[in-house]
């Protein structure tokens, strides 16, 4: 809710689907992301798994990029190597023109998972407390900070509960929080609301959409759904699976100025991006309408 | 939980009922203990009265509170000294997976050692007049599961947990203090719970075959060898006073750290 809705102004900006390795990022500030060459191989029993072939992937500052394609694409593996939780097998990954092992011992991103994973022995408080309480920030400073934490994604009254108490939308909402801890400039977010209901998991888009808008942050975003990554993201990054690899890109083309409400959700623009991000991941054009629930 | 309670009832008499229901069960079983006693009259030999057992208390109770405090000690430190072994073991162990094949035949070893085989050659080991024995008796058995059930706890931290640890670049220090013992600590209690009636009643065992008299284990025997019958179920009774002594505290310790440990450094 940055501005008064508009529906009308709201107007994507066409683009095709663009082919492997062509970074929409412009600018001249050094990338948030620059993911070049990157290969990963996972060795198991059964041989050996390509989990990632030759990617390419570069994120300018502030811009929301939603990584989309089916299961064993990939796209989890991308948003891990970028956050150092796994290592690449070649190929080079830099956070704001830092190695990927650096940006992390630097704290330079916030990350939040499909399961909200929050500590079920503290309260809602000292879970969002905790990067800035291991990374040595003063009690006093981390009260206030939390606080503004709380108020930011609507859970000040719960400061004192605990996980348990809590529903699945309310947990995911202060596991985000906890990823804004550090004011990062950038969050690598896994399917954060891949657990939730359709109607919780809008609201909760609307209010990334907003919180994003705030802060600025730059975002990697892995999805399964659709509308949502349209939805969401400046650009959505299609790829697909055996080797995993990056297909292609919609660049969506809807401003961060655009407020992300129902009206978005009901525009036609929005629909023709829907469809084109699907014949992206389907390779052919695909008949029928409607959108995808996941 | 309290399902046996009417659902009429105002939910005072619920708590009443909980409190009263074992007392009045114990009450019925003491009347008919000295029913048996007093009117059918089974020999005392057989059987002492409920009624004689307090005389016999009242008459020792220096002596039982002192053989109280011998016995609650050795139980206590070997308690202690188990739990230690036990859990620094148990972090050991669930460093690396070598360490915890290494380790466990021993522990499976030490599960099954026999108290009444040791006791004599502990003894003899440290002198005749020395308690080292006994709690070393009691820490053995004190060990075994607080390091079973320490291991399980350390081994509780989740992929995400770890993911996340990773992601915040913590130390391993921080990791320890902040992921990994909070989730074992509910498991190393309950081992903690087991352990200490375990200890007690390795201590008071282990009294039965030499060292130095004084224990309530050494009375019970000698008090029951001279046909002192009523007297040695008095120290019976200190016996399970004792185990239960032991096990309120520490069930008392272990809701105190789940009370503590939610809070977390804030709040």
């Amino acid at each position: 809710m940055t501005q008064p809705s508009d529906n009308a102004a709201a107007t994507p900006v066409g683009a095709a689907a663009t082919p492997v390795g062509a970074p929409a990022a412009t600018g001249t500030a050094v990338p948030a992301v620059r993911v070049s060459g990157v290969t990963k191989t996972f060795g198991t029993r059964a041989g050996v798994v390509h989990a990632l072939s030759d990617v390419d992937l570069t994120l300018a500052p502030g811009e929301f990029a939603a990584l989309i394609g089916p299961s064993g694409c990939g796209k989890s593996t991308l948003m891990r190597v970028i956050a150092d939780l796994e290592s690449a097998t070649s190929g080079t990954v830099e956070v704001f023109g830092k190695a990927a092992a650096t940006a992390r011992a630097d704290q330079d991103y916030g990350i939040a998972f499909q399961q909200a994973g929050l500590l079920p022995w503290r309260t809602v408080a000292a879970n969002v407390a905790l990067p800035l309480e291991l990374h040595g920030l003063g009690r006093g400073e981390r009260k206030a900070r939390v606080a503004e934490l709380l108020e930011m994604v609507g859970l000040s009254d719960f400061a004192g509960h605990h996980p348990d108490q809590l529903s699945g939308g309310m947990q995911q909402r202060v596991a985000i929080a906890r990823s804004l801890a550090e004011q990062p400039r950038l969050l690598l977010m896994d399917e954060p609301f891949g657990a939730l209901d359709e109607m919780t998991r809008e609201r909760m888009q609307a209010e990334l959409a907003r919180i994003c808008a705030e802060t600025g942050a730059a975002v990697v975003f892995v999805t399964h759904s659709i509308p949502e990554a349209v939805f969401l993201a400046d650009r959505v990054v299609v790829m697909s699976p055996r080797p995993g690899r990056i297909t292609g890109e919609v660049v969506t083309g809807i401003g961060r100025d655009v407020p992300r409400d129902d009206a978005l959700r009901e525009d036609r623009d929005f629909f023709a991006k829907v469809t084109e991000v699907r014949e992206a991941l389907h390779g052919t054009p695909v008949t029928g309408s409607g959108r995808e629930a996941r | 939980m309290s399902s046996a309670s009417a659902t009429g009832a105002p939910p005072g008499w619920t708590r009443i009922g909980r409190v009263a229901a074992p007392v009045v069960v114990g009450l019925v079983g003491l009347a008919v203990w000295q029913f048996l006693v007093s009117v059918v009259e089974v020999s005392p030999y057989l059987l002492p009265g409920p009624a004689e057992i307090a005389e016999e208390w009242r008459a020792n109770a220096d002596a039982i509170r002192e053989a109280f405090w011998i016995t609650g000690t050795n139980a206590f430190i070997g308690l202690v000294g188990g739990t230690l072994v036990g859990v620094g073991l148990a972090a050991i162990a669930s460093s690396a997976r070598w360490a915890e094949g290494m380790l466990a035949p021993v522990v499976a070893g030490l599960a099954v050692v026999p108290i009444v085989a040791l006791a004599p050659v502990l003894n003899s080991m440290y002198g005749a007049d020395s308690e080292y024995g006994r709690r070393v008796i009691a820490g053995i058995a004190a060990f075994v599961p607080v390091y079973v059930n320490s291991v399980r706890g350390l081994h509780q931290t989740t992929a995400l947990h770890r993911d996340l640890m990773r992601a915040y670049a913590a130390s391993p220090g921080q990791r320890f203090r902040t992921l990994t013992l909070p989730s074992a600590a509910p498991y190393v209690l309950t081992g903690i719970r087991v352990a200490s009636s375990l200890a007690v009643i390795s201590a008071l065992v282990a009294e039965y075959f030499g060292g130095p008299r004084g224990g309530l284990g050494s009375f019970i025997s000698t008090s029951a060898a001279t046909s002192a019958y009523a007297r040695a179920w008095a120290y019976v009774a200190a016996a399970i006073v004792l185990g239960l002594v032991a096990y309120v505290v520490t069930a008392l310790l272990e809701r105190l750290v789940q009370r503590l440990l939610p809070t977390g450094a804030l709040t």
